[in-house]
């Protein structure tokens, strides 16, 4: 079991490159930059354009560029007689700006280390402007999870209960429509009906304008997360629905079930004793990813919603060109996204032994 | 099974002749003729698309309006305002001309995306299924990796980066879609590998690219029909959701989505203006799912002839 997470969690690390450096490339492909950034409304001649480009190494190979993004560049230039001024560099000039005096020694630990960088908009380190997001992300995250599961497991058993029935029929008949509504849309209509023509509940945000800044207990504004919560479950109750539909149908045609009919249980028993806990069983591999997807699979629903979390932020970071914000929402979600597999897969041999000798 | 033949030996013959006569796609297509709610879906479809084709001629001549001609006086008016079917929007522009012409982005957009996905999908599914090896790795790694990112804020970035026309958005989105075609079409590349037809097509000196072109491609037909009218549908789902968050196709070209972009500001003067580009979206979505589901019910060797 060690063994084959060992080897899981190496087959990741590809992966994890390949992603800094897509998103890297990607990035240095955008207009904008932190030149434009920092000098935002600034009267500035192109030679000082010019030396703060060279002092931030914005003219550097692309490779160094990366490279000090991934490992930071406290390494690249450094101080190493400790009065101040750098005395040493590798692969970057000491001089980077030609003025004659050398530049300080660098202090960027790179995002291998947690350094996000500085958000161009927020003016305040990347890390802290997305940790203030997580909790409002996970809280509409989780509640949504919830309600898919304890809406989605039950319709699915009821469903594979009554094959072929009404209710079967129409849950599936409902499912494809809800996978052709597209979010935003069913997002606008919920607020358009429930927000603006009866009034009955908030149109968006997460409680109402504070003046301390912080949000009271989840209990006491439940009636703003009412909204986001259906619109973001729904795509959750049509999956995990029609996913213990199958698995049900499958479990049912097991040599355990007909012993527990034959030896005289009760169909409730059979159904939901023997049935629905083993059906059950595989969809908790499900949850890996659904947990970690939840962390960036809110854009659209959080945008509509003005709900304060990491998509709301990641969408505003691209209109804004906030590149720093943007390149870590996507790291880190990209991570927690192979992390929720890692953990499914490893769940799944620990389950079924028959996957780890494969 | 011996007492049956004896009983109905005629009855069997004339099935088991029936079962070689006919080919797949006769069967296919007999199932298709008697599958009406497939075809009450691609009757819509080719509806909407031709209302949208025709878009320009239909404002010109019918309706007698031009879709980007504002009208302050008249904004917002409503469902059967005179001279405007479906209102007006904010701009006292004209709301059924707009929607034809958003239909031929939208649908445009759709369909392009989903024949180019296909077309990459397909062509790297069955070399990598075929030859294996090296180049398969490879590919699986950048799959793995495209598919780690969530798909959306890869999507955000490069719309971001690149601030799209319509017909890159096409591009765009058909190269960062193409990675489930090729996962569905190498799976089913490695399973037709080892079939007798293909071992004897090998064995008669048939090249690689005659047997994954002539022999391997008509298999895969039922699969790629599937998966192209589903595609088709998610694309136009992916672009009217980065439409509306402005950062797909941009004002004033319309398209479904980005007709929703001021949505809110609209809900106590135009509610219309909320429901008709979604449902519109709605419909020609679910009617693909349709389509895609029935093609597949027809192709089914399972299913009951």
């Amino acid at each position: 079991m060690v063994k084959y997470t060992i080897r899981r969690l190496i087959q990741a690390l590809p992966t994890l490159f390949g992603i800094t450096i897509l998103s890297y490339l990607l990035m240095t492909a955008a207009p904008g930059g932190p030149v434009a950034a920092l000098t935002f409304g600034q009267r500035i001649t192109p030679q000082e354009r010019e030396a703060m480009a060279a002092r931030l190494g914005v003219n550097d190979p692309w490779p160094v560029q990366y490279l000090r993004w991934l490992l930071g560049d406290d390494w690249m230039r450094w101080d190493s007689d400790g009065d101040g001024v750098s005395d040493g560099s590798f692969l970057i000039p000491l001089d980077a700006d030609g003025d004659g005096e050398p530049e300080p020694p660098g202090t960027r630990l790179g995002i291998i280390r947690g350094d996000f960088g500085t958000s161009f908009y927020a003016r305040r380190p990347v890390l802290q402007v997305i940790v203030e997001r997580i909790p409002a992300t996970l809280e509409l995250g989780l509640a949504s999870l919830l309600v898919g599961l304890i809406v989605g497991v039950p319709i699915g058993i009821i469903a594979a209960v009554r094959r072929g029935g009404l209710f079967d029929n129409f849950t599936r008949i409902m499912a494809v429509i809800f996978n052709a509504v597209p979010i935003f849309w069913l997002g606008l209509i919920l607020i358009l009906i429930f927000g603006s023509m009866l009034g009955v509940l908030p149109m968006g945000s997460r409680c109402a304008p504070t003046l301390i800044g912080d949000c009271p207990p989840i209990y006491a504004r439940l009636n703003y997360l009412l909204l986001p919560m259906l619109v973001l479950s729904t795509g959750g109750i049509a999956g995990y629905s029609r996913y213990m539909r199958t698995a049900m149908l499958d479990v049912i045609g097991q040599d355990y079930i007909r012993t527990a009919k034959a030896k005289g249980l009760r169909p409730r028993q059979v159904w939901f004793g023997h049935a629905a806990r083993n059906a059950l069983i595989p969809l908790a591999t499900f949850l890996g990813p659904a947990i970690t997807g939840l962390l960036g699979g809110a854009a659209i629903t959080e945008t509509i919603f003005s709900w304060p979390g990491l998509g709301r932020l990641a969408v505003a970071a691209v209109v804004q060109q906030d590149y720093p914000v943007v390149m870590a929402v996507v790291i880190m979600t990209s991570i927690a996204t192979i992390l929720g597999y890692l953990l499914s897969d490893i769940l799944y041999a620990w389950i079924d032994p028959r996957i780890r000798f494969d | 099974m011996a007492a049956q033949t004896t009983i109905k030996p005629v009855n069997l013959q004339e099935e088991e002749e029936h079962h070689v006569s006919e080919s797949l796609w006769a069967t296919a297509m007999r199932r298709l003729r008697r599958d009406y709610l497939t075809q009450i879906a691609i009757a819509v479809i080719l509806l909407l698309a031709l209302l949208s084709i025709l878009a320009p001629t239909i404002s010109q001549y019918v309706l007698h309006v031009d879709p980007n001609r504002t009208d302050i006086a008249n904004k917002f008016l409503g469902i059967g305002a005179p001279g405007h079917i479906l209102g007006t929007d904010d701009l006292g522009r004209d709301h059924l001309s707009r929607l034809l012409h958003a239909g031929q982005i939208s649908l445009g957009i759709g369909f392009g995306a989903a024949i180019l996905t296909m077309t990459i999908g397909l062509t790297l599914g069955i070399v990598t299924g075929y030859y294996g090896g090296v180049v398969d790795d490879l590919i699986n790694w950048l799959i793995t990796t495209l598919d780690s990112i969530p798909s959306l804020f890869l999507l955000l970035i490069i719309a971001a980066v690149l601030s799209p026309s319509a017909e890159a958005l096409v591009l765009v989105l058909a190269l960062i879609g193409w990675t489930g075609v090729m996962r569905l079409v190498r799976g089913e590349t490695i399973a037709l590998r080892s079939q007798e037809f293909i071992v004897s097509a090998r064995s008669i000196g048939a090249s690689d690219l005659r047997i994954m072109f002539v022999h391997m491609l008509p298999n895969l037909f039922s699969i790629v029909a599937v998966t192209l009218a589903i595609n088709i549908g998610n694309l136009i789902l992916v672009e009217s959701g980065l439409s509306f968050l402005g950062l797909g196709v941009k004002p004033p070209t319309a398209t479904w989505g980005n007709m929703l972009t001021n949505a809110q500001t609209f809900f106590t003067k135009g509610p219309h203006l909320v429901v008709m580009p979604g449902l519109l979206i709605v419909i020609t979505v679910l009617c693909l799912y349709i389509i895609g589901d029935g093609i597949r019910d027809a192709f089914d060797p399972q299913m009951p002839r």
